[in-house]
This record gives C-alpha cells, structure tokens and sequence, in this order.
C-alpha cells in the first residue's frame, strides 16, 4: 500500500522539567488518512498532538529535540514563524472552546487575522465552513449571538468550522468527542470520514472503538514510546508487539 | 454515641452562627456609617452646594458649595484610572500571554506589584513632592494625576492580573492554532474575556484614587477653583471634607458630614454603572471551563 507522507517526525524527545513525556519518536503520518494515536492516558498522546503544531511551546519547562517536518519542512528551524505551520493545522481541542465572541466572528476570526476585510465574501466563508462542519441549518438564524450560548457539541462543531475556515491541510484532533454525547461524537465521526478525502487527520483517542471506526492508520503510544505503527487494519487485526495486542484485548488500559 | 452527635450538631450550630454574625457585623457597619453621615450631614446638605464653588468665608460658614472639589476629584480619578489601564494593562499582558505565567519575570513584576500595593499613599506623595520640587513643578492638576496614577497601578495592575491569569489555557491555544500571532491573540481575544474583570479592576482603582486625601495633599494643592487647566492647583472632596471637619465651628463640620455622603453617594453610583455595564460586556465571555 503506497502512501505519500504528510507529516514526518524523526528522533523526537520531549521532557518536561525532568520527567519524560516522549522518547525517540520516528514515525510517518500518510497524506489525506485518518492517524489515530492510540494508548493509556499519560502516555504522551496529546504532547505528541501538539507538537505537531507547536502549542507546546506554550507548556511551562518543557524541553523538545528532535524534527518533526511537515510538507519536508522542518517546524523547529530556528526563527520559523510558528503561526506558519498552525495555519496549517486546524486544531479540535479535548473540550471546545469557542471565542469569546459571537457564532459568526468565531469562524470569522480565522480569515480576518490573515487579511480578508470584504464582508460579503467573509459572509460566504462562514456560510460554507458552518456547513461543512454541519452547524448551518441551526445557527443561521443567531450568527451574531454569544458562542457560548451554543450547546457543548454545537460548539466543538463550530471550533471545527472555525478551524476549517483557516484553509489547513490538516486537521488535529485531540479526543475530540470525549466532552460530547454519543449522539454529537457521531456527527463529528461522520464529518471526519466526509472530511478525510481532502484533510490530513490526526486524532488522539483513548476510545478503541472510535479508532476502529475511523482509523486508516494506527499510532500506538506507551509510557512515552512508540510500540507499533501501521495501516489500521493491520495493527488492530494482527499487532506485532505484545503491549499492542494486550492494549487491543483490554488487557492492559 | 448519642452525646458525640449532640457535640457535632452543636459545633455545626456555632460555626454557622458564628458566619452569620460576622456577615451581619459586615453589612451593619456599612448601614451604620452610611447613616451616620447621611443623619449629621443632611442639616447642611442643599442643592446649591452642588452647584457652587466654595466662596470666601466657605471655610467659617459662609456661602458656598464644594463643586470644584467634586469636578477636582472626578478629574483627578478619572485622569489616573485611565493612565493607570493604559499602563497596567500591557504590563499584564506581556507576562501573562507573551511570557509564560510563572517566568521568573512575571513572578519578579508580580512582586513588585505588592510591594508598590503596600506602600502608604503618603509616601507617594513624598515621592511625587520630591519630584515636583526637582523639576520646579508647583502643586497642580496634573502632578496630582500623575502620583494617583502611581498610586492605582499596583491595585489595577493586581486586578487585571487576577482574571488574566483565570483566562483558560484553551481560549489561548485555540487562537493560537488558528494561526493568530500572540500580539493577536492577546488584544483581540484575551482582552474579550477579561472585560468585565478589567472594569471591576478599574472600579476599585478609582474608588480608591478618588478617596484619596494623603497623596494629592502634597501635590494637587487646594483651591477654591474650578481648575481650567492641568498646571492649576485643584481641591478634592477628601481634602475638603478634611478643612471643614478641622473647623471648630458645628455647621461647617455638617457640611464635611454632607460633602462626606455626597462622596459615597458618588462612589456608590459609579460603583452601579460599572456593574451595568460589565454585565454587558461579559455577554461573549466563554465560563463553561
């Protein structure tokens, strides 16, 4: 099975302060799938997420070597604007977390701040990303309400709007459904299956079954290590590693 | 078993009641002083102390009123709480979104912050008095404004502190992530959330710029003037109502009594709009986190 690779990470070590969150990661994360990284919580699901678009920077003492490139570009060459590369990502947070602002400037805010001022054509943007992240039909009427007026799974459909709206490649997910109902996590399911023939997705999920559904290709993290990565299929059916096959069997969690 | 339970209940009686007195004691002594000035100043409290200025004799109980202390008040508090935000504020928001929350930095401002919070406002007025005498400053508007300001910068920057730092690590990184540099992300999303935390901040920086007698006594001067420009020396109601109550005569010491309830009654209001309008302002602010 050829994949092109989109997101390409080799030796990364990430500590923080003095405990080590990831250690020597190499992995290659395919074009236009869905990546799910898989594993117990605490075992550097999400530093890895956000490596990816340099949030972690944020993190108080946090120590990152190694590469990660995206599109064959290093994002840690030195004086590299990190809004470049997070402008390629659109990030789905574990609970969403709208601006402080109302349904329209939230998907707005994305297009304004690189440049676009014409309101009609900001307008249709909105429109057409509120949409595709399936919010239109119930917010159209109050686009100019408070977003935190919307419910819990209304909002991280419209983070996924605003997201959307940045034009990015990629799309970082990390648990996205797990502050949502079963019912709102499956309309964000399917809008991940619609979206993955034009994205990159990458999604943290301590949810087996939700990688299961979704996967195309399997990252799976213990302890800060990288176990076994592959083609979904193949790692959830026959795992290599016996970590993996316990993680799969329930048997450790 | 039976007498452990009774103890249990009774301590839980005591300490409740015990929360309750206090909050009675609270809310008691604020009727207590209301009144208090509202009853000894309402002989000498009139309209026309409202609109007038003090004339001569106003001091031994001639005709007159206080308007140039309010108007020398209110500019004197407005001016400062304004210079005071555009201070703070950056500074707030430089070591809390630019840098990271606990850097040595903002842990080293921070400090400061409560060193400059504890320092007696005479002591600015010292300060702002040595200065005036270095640069052959003479006592005015704008001296006054400018040691008040120093005086309401540790209490706002504190404030504004306090609500940035409550501001959720996610509202940041979501901005962030959508490519927003943090100058950005910073003035045009932060800065929507912590609104009504900024003008409560405000609120208490004014009410305590416009109560303050120590640090203008030195520096804004006195008059009997409404002042027309910001060179001029300009009275202020706590100073006002100070030279009346040393008076030794009884109708005068009413009117510091009313010029006293008038500067309540201000604060009080003031205190009211803001509420207003920080409801309005806090229409968009994300509180589920």
């Amino acid at each position: 099975m050829h994949q092109q690779t989109h997101i390409e990470v080799k030796n990364l070590n990430v500590s923080y302060g003095d405990v080590k969150a990831l250690h020597n990661i190499t992995l290659a994360i395919p074009d236009k799938k869905i990546t799910a990284i898989i594993g117990p919580s605490g075992c550097g699901k999400t530093t890895l997420l956000k490596s990816f678009n340099r949030l972690l920077d944020l993190e108080e003492g946090v120590k990152i070597k190694g590469e990660i490139f995206v599109d064959k570009e290093n994002i840690f060459t030195p004086g590299l604007e990190p809004t470049h590369i997070r402008k390629k990502m659109g990030l789905l947070a574990q609970k969403p977390c709208p601006l402080p602002m109302s349904i329209f400037d939230n998907v707005a805010f994305g297009p304004r701040i690189h440049g676009l001022k014409n309101k009609r054509r900001l307008y249709g943007i909105v429109r057409y990303h509120l949409k595709q992240a399936g919010l239109w039909k119930e917010v159209k009427d109050r686009l100019y309400e408070p977003a935190s007026k919307l419910s819990i799974g209304q909002q991280q459909r419209l983070c996924l709007a605003r997201g959307l709206a940045v034009k990015p490649e990629i799309i970082l997910g990390d648990e996205p459904t797990s502050a949502l109902d079963p019912a709102s996590s499956k309309r964000i399911e399917e809008i991940f299956k619609m979206l993955k023939s034009r994205y990159t997705i990458v999604l943290v999920t301590h949810i087996l079954r939700q990688a299961k559904r979704l996967a195309d290709y399997i990252v799976f993290l213990y302890n800060g290590e990288l176990v076994e990565h592959g083609p979904a299929d193949v790692v959830l059916a026959h795992p290599q590693q016996p970590l993996t096959q316990e993680y799969i069997n329930g048997v450790v969690s | 078993m039976n007498i452990r339970k009774d103890r249990r209940f009774f301590e839980e009686k005591l300490i409740k009641g015990i929360m309750r007195f206090c909050a009675l004691l609270l809310a008691g002594l604020l009727i207590l002083i209301v009144t208090t000035i509202a009853v000894k100043g309402f002989s000498a409290l009139n309209l026309s102390m409202l609109v007038n200025t003090a004339k001569g004799g106003f001091y031994l109980g001639k005709e007159g009123g206080i308007l140039h202390a309010i108007i020398g008040s209110f500019c004197i508090a407005g001016g400062a709480t304004c210079l005071a935000f555009f201070i703070s504020t950056p500074i707030v928001l430089y070591i809390n979104v630019y840098r990271k929350k606990r850097s040595k930095l903002a842990e080293l401002i921070r400090f400061a912050f409560n060193v400059l919070w504890g320092i007696p406002s005479i002591v600015y007025g010292a300060f702002g008095f040595t200065c005036m005498l270095f640069l052959g400053l003479k006592a005015s508007l704008l001296a006054g404004i400018l040691v008040i300001t120093l005086v309401e910068i540790p209490i706002l920057a504190r404030g504004i502190d306090e609500v940035v730092q409550h501001v959720p690590i996610e509202i940041t990184q979501a901005a962030l992530s959508l490519g927003a540099t943090t100058g950005e992300t910073a003035w045009k999303v932060v800065i929507r959330q912590i609104l009504p935390g900024i003008i409560t901040a405000m609120l208490l920086a004014f009410g305590r710029g416009i109560g303050d007698a120590a640090a203008v006594l030195f520096t804004a001067g006195f008059s009997d003037y409404i002042p027309e420009s910001l060179m001029q020396p300009v009275a202020t109601l706590p100073l006002v109502i100070f030279f009346q109550l040393g008076t030794p005569f009884p109708s005068v010491q009413n009117r510091a009594y009313a010029s006293a309830f008038i500067l309540t009654l201000l604060v009080l209001s003031i205190s009211l709009m803001a509420r207003f309008f920080s409801k309005k302002l806090s229409r968009h602010r994300i509180d589920h986190m």
